[in-house]
């Protein structure tokens, strides 16, 4: 076991800080050390995508990178996308969309979602497509997930204020 | 179908938004994983590099010194306690931890327990196994060879045959094939695939020494039929058991059977006193946990020159794998399969099947499946399509010429169902237009003659889900029922329990509907709650279909018992009789004075309140409903394929399915079930298999090798909806998780052949990936 390095994260604009093995992957800082459970873990081999965050504007999968390479990285999770409970649109298609069917997929789908549409705020179809490509749904076939990004782009285009939906 | 409530009441029929996604979209489900307790420490597995091997000796001193171990567990310490085995889904056993020999590379042979995951890791490598490797066993066609290594030592039977099972006429068949005029034949293996949800299999056992009870956090299909089974098992009395099912990432009949993990992390924890967390990685998911189908299979047809189908006959050998863990009905070794003389109507057939062991993971479970009703549908339309082929008959024409009309239903099949309801030619007709069935073969015969292959592919299934009757069905023993239970609050609100347990299929809105529609109380007014077995009526979980054909039908039962007093209350407060009551959806009114009336909500409150003398307080029920039949949903879905003759890669362009599963609680839901299902299918048809090399290494052992399709290669699909009810449900549904699973991956596969059937080709292995493809090609000299 190798000495324990102090490792200073900013998750959802809060600064968090542990002694950390070397070795401790980035999606077990954060589900351990803040708690944030709404980042998964799918896979052993980094094709899944559950793990999916935001790293300085970034998507990494966090399975795939130590906590001590995001040292003093400013880091966005599932539970950073909603503001004063006001649910991010992103999030909001997903649930009017049909978006989402088990949800484990679903926070990694909205963070490469959130990042595809900061770089291309209008993107077709098949941009949406390859911009999802590197997270895997085993519920939904993608097709209503197209739609969710689809409809947070022509929401977020039209600059509304972001209700929360009705929840049926 | 037309909705009795308004869309704020949101009854049947209402695309209403799913209750579960709020907590889904926001980080906060509630999966095994994100379980955390005080205490908690971390269990990590010791598997097999073998496919087949002698336990010699199994040492883990290095490992108990590494600081932050708490225990290492193996098959001799399970074996003090009756432990090292443990009892299948069907009739066979399975080590828990390895004993005398390992039977499959992965196989469990000591589970290290300690403070944190990590430290658990490295304690795993340095326990050291002994093992003297003996010959490997892959191929099911040799197990039942003189020569064939006996794998399984435990059995009195030295043999690698596990069963022989048969249902039909077999001289009858044989008398019909010998006088037919047209016989077709197909040789179709089912390839061993995975269902490989994205959520992994796992637990946390927690047993809590001063009340001696345990809890179990499970990734858990049927968390009741589960504590039962380890009350069994473990010896533990079931009331101090409480199986906790949170929110589950997908299923798919992967979280059907109990995996050694779980028995070793409850060993663990009731060693420890501390709760005990073990989730597996997605390699061990694959390589260890329940594989589905491989099913090597023939299919013949007999059939008159007009193409009138005569008989079937099937015979088929089942691969196992190193023990049976099938989970299906104990009646039925080889499941419903024979539901394969499929839309068609015929009187005569024959079928069998034989189980063998070999070197390989244990199984096979219904992925996404009602127990081998994918294998038994993929079958019958790849079958018909080659009859078609020899007969020089279309495809569709075929069909057409042999479905069971809707006058027959309920139709005695020939190999013993009585199929519900059905229009088979309606479903048929709908997806003929929708794709343009007439202009595609123009378009095809156009291309042929310029060299490029193009093919279309139909398959109309017919699939038999949603067991019970229990006086047939069981799993283990259990009698496959289902329940729920109503309570309406005072304030009219309402909570519904039921005995399943979503993984996705949104469960929370669904059954909530089906309240609403059967008492008028808005979905929104309704809490289900699932997969707690302390609070949760007893059933036997989610698959199979079976939700809303079990669970759906005893939630409008139970509905309508509540119903049955709120009268009795309304009568009472409206000082009528009950006769004189009409009820719709949210309220009875008076005969003849409609503004006389009591809301369900009004009701409610007075069964607290205002109770009429000789009347139990409360406004509650619970329902167990037995079936008295299956259900059997039905479709046709019509597939086009564009084949690249230089890479033989297999373009999808475009897939209309047409689905009949009776009355539709939410089409919102259904739909987005059918695109899953297709998507899984187009998996299976094209990019999934997991193989084995002779040495019995898997060679699909991880997302890098087990391919998941992306957005990118998922084709868009065109889903239609013809609806025939059930007649014996309720509500007149039949369930529709699974339809498109096994109705598609024959409609990929016919196309396929049909872009090359004039080249001589009548049929193609799954997985159709490009390399088979493009062999075939080079054969057949298309490519230069």
């Amino acid at each position: 076991m190798a000495t324990k390095q102090l490792v200073q994260i900013k998750v959802n604009g809060r600064n968090r800080e542990a002694m950390v093995e070397p070795r401790l992957l980035l999606v077990h800082f954060i589900r351990n050390i803040p708690g944030l459970t709404g980042t998964h873990i799918g896979c052993d081999t980094s094709h899944c995508g559950a793990c999916t965050v935001v790293l300085d504007g970034k998507t990494v999968k966090s399975c795939t990178m130590f906590a001590v390479q995001a040292d003093g990285c400013e880091l966005m999770t599932v539970e950073g996308l909603a503001t004063n409970g006001a649910l991010h649109p992103l999030q909001e298609g997903f649930k009017q969309e049909h978006g989402l069917q088990c949800g484990f997929c679903t926070p990694g789908m909205l963070m490469s979602s959130y990042v595809l549409l900061q770089k291309n705020p209008s993107p077709s179809e098949e941009e949406i497509r390859w911009g999802i490509s590197g997270n895997l749904c085993r519920c939904t076939g993608y097709q209503n997930i197209v739609k969710s990004v689809q409809y947070a782009a022509a929401k977020m285009g039209q600059g509304e204020k972001h209700d929360l939906p009705d929840i049926a | 179908m037309t909705c009795r409530t308004s869309p704020e009441v949101g009854g049947m029929g209402h695309s209403i938004k799913r209750k579960e996604d709020l907590r889904f979209i926001q980080g906060k489900g509630n999966y095994v994983d994100d379980v955390q307790l005080p205490d908690m420490v971390y269990g990590h597995m010791v598997r097999s590099p073998y496919a087949h091997a002698r336990l010699k000796g199994v040492n883990t001193e290095k490992a108990k010194q590494l600081p932050g171990v708490l225990a290492v567990i193996t098959g001799e310490d399970l074996a003090k306690s009756n432990l090292a085995w443990m009892p299948t889904l069907f009739f066979d056993k399975q080590m828990v931890l390895a004993t005398g020999k390992v039977l499959f590379q992965s196989q469990e042979v000591a589970f290290v327990v300690a403070e944190d995951p990590y430290t658990a890791a490295d304690a795993a490598e340095l326990v050291e196994v002994d093992y003297e490797e003996l010959p490997v066993l892959i191929d099911p066609h040799k197990a039942l060879d003189a020569d064939a290594p006996i794998l399984r030592e435990d059995r009195e039977q030295k043999s690698n045959h596990i069963f022989h099972w048969e249902i039909g006429d077999r001289a009858a068949t044989d008398k019909v094939f010998a006088d037919a005029p047209v016989k077709s034949s197909v040789h179709a293996i089912f390839q061993r695939c995975h269902p490989s949800p994205l959520e992994t299999c796992g637990c946390v056992a927690d047993f809590n020494r001063a009340t001696e009870r345990l809890t179990i956090y499970l990734t858990s299909q049927a968390p009741h039929a589960h504590r039962t089974l380890f009350a069994i098992v473990g010896g533990i009395p079931e009331n101090n058991i409480r199986v906790i099912s949170p929110d589950i990432g997908g299923g798919f009949g992967n979280k059907v059977p109990l995996y050694p993990g779980y028995v070793c992390a409850v060993v663990a924890s009731l060693t420890l006193g501390r709760p005990v967390k073990w989730i597996e990685t997605r390699s061990e998911n694959l390589q260890s946990t329940g594989f589905a189908r491989d099913y090597h299979m023939t299919a013949d047809l007999a059939a008159t020159s007009e193409g009138r189908i005569l008989a079937m006959r099937v015979k088929t050998l089942a691969d196992h794998g190193a023990f049976n863990a099938a989970a299906q009905p104990t009646k039925f070794p080889a499941g419903l399969f024979s539901i394969c003389t499929g839309a068609y109507d015929y009187p005569t057939a024959f079928c069998e099947v034989d189980g063998v062991y070999t070197n390989k993971a244990p199984g096979g479970i219904a992925y996404r499946c009602s127990f081998r009703v994918t294998e038994a549908a993929y079958l019958i339309e790849r079958v018909v399509d080659v009859l078609a082929q020899d007969l020089k008959m279309d495809p569709a024409e075929l069909r057409r010429k042999n479905f069971i009309s809707p006058q027959k239903f309920p139709y005695s099949s020939p190999l013993g169902w009585s199929y519900d309801s059905g229009n088979y030619d309606a479903a048929m007709k709908l997806a003929l237009d929708t794709i343009g069935y007439d202009a595609l073969r123009k378009e095809q015969q156009e291309k042929r003659a310029r060299g490029e292959l193009m093919g279309i592919g139909i398959s109309s299934f017919v699939e038999v889900v949603g067991a019970g009757p229990s006086h047939t069905y069981d799993i283990a023993g259990i009698k496959m029922f289902d329940s729920a239970e109503i309570r309406v609050h005072p304030t009219g609100k309402a909570m519904c329990r039921m005995g399943t347990k979503s993984q996705g299929q949104g469960h929370e809105t669904t059954y909530a509907q089906i309240v609403a529609e059967e008492l008028g109380i808005p979905a929104a007014d309704v809490t289900v709650e699932e997969g707690d077995t302390d609070t949760a009526p007893y059933g036997l979980g989610t698959y199979a279909s079976r939700s809303t054909p079990v669970s759906g039908a005893a939630t409008a039962m139970a509905a309508r018992k509540i119903r049955d007093k709120a009268k009795k209350i309304a009568a009472h407060l409206l000082e009528c009789s009950e006769e004189d009551l009409d009820w719709e959806p949210g309220k009875f009114s008076v005969k003849g004075a409609p503004s006389k009336s009591k809301t369900i909500q009004e009701i409610a409150f007075a069964a607290y309140t205002n109770m009429p003398p000789g009347l139990e307080h409360g406004l509650e029920a619970v329902d167990y409903y037995d079936p008295p039949n299956l259900t059997f949903p039905f479709g046709t879905y019509i597939c086009v394929v564009d084949i690249d003759k230089g890479t033989g890669e297999v373009k999808v362009r475009r897939f209309v399915a047409v689905d009949d599963c009776g009355n539709i609680i939410n089409p919102m839901i259904v739909e987005g079930q059918i695109h899953g299902g297709l998507t899984e299918g187009f998996a299976i048809a094209f990019m999934q298999e997991i193989s084995y090399d002779e040495s019995g290494n898997v060679q699909g052992g991880s997302f890098m090798d087990y391919l998941i399709p992306t957005s990118v290669e998922t084709p868009v699909w065109e889903t239609g909806k013809t609806c025939t009810p059930s007649p014996h449900h309720p509500f007149g549904a039949k369930g529709v998780g699974e339809s498109p699973n096994v109705g598609s991956p024959a409609a990929f596969v016919n196309a396929v052949v049909d872009a090359l059937s004039h080249l001589g080709v009548k049929h193609i292995d799954m997985p159709m990936a490009p390399w088979k493809v493009w062999n075939i090609l080079k054969e057949k000299g298309m490519v230069n």
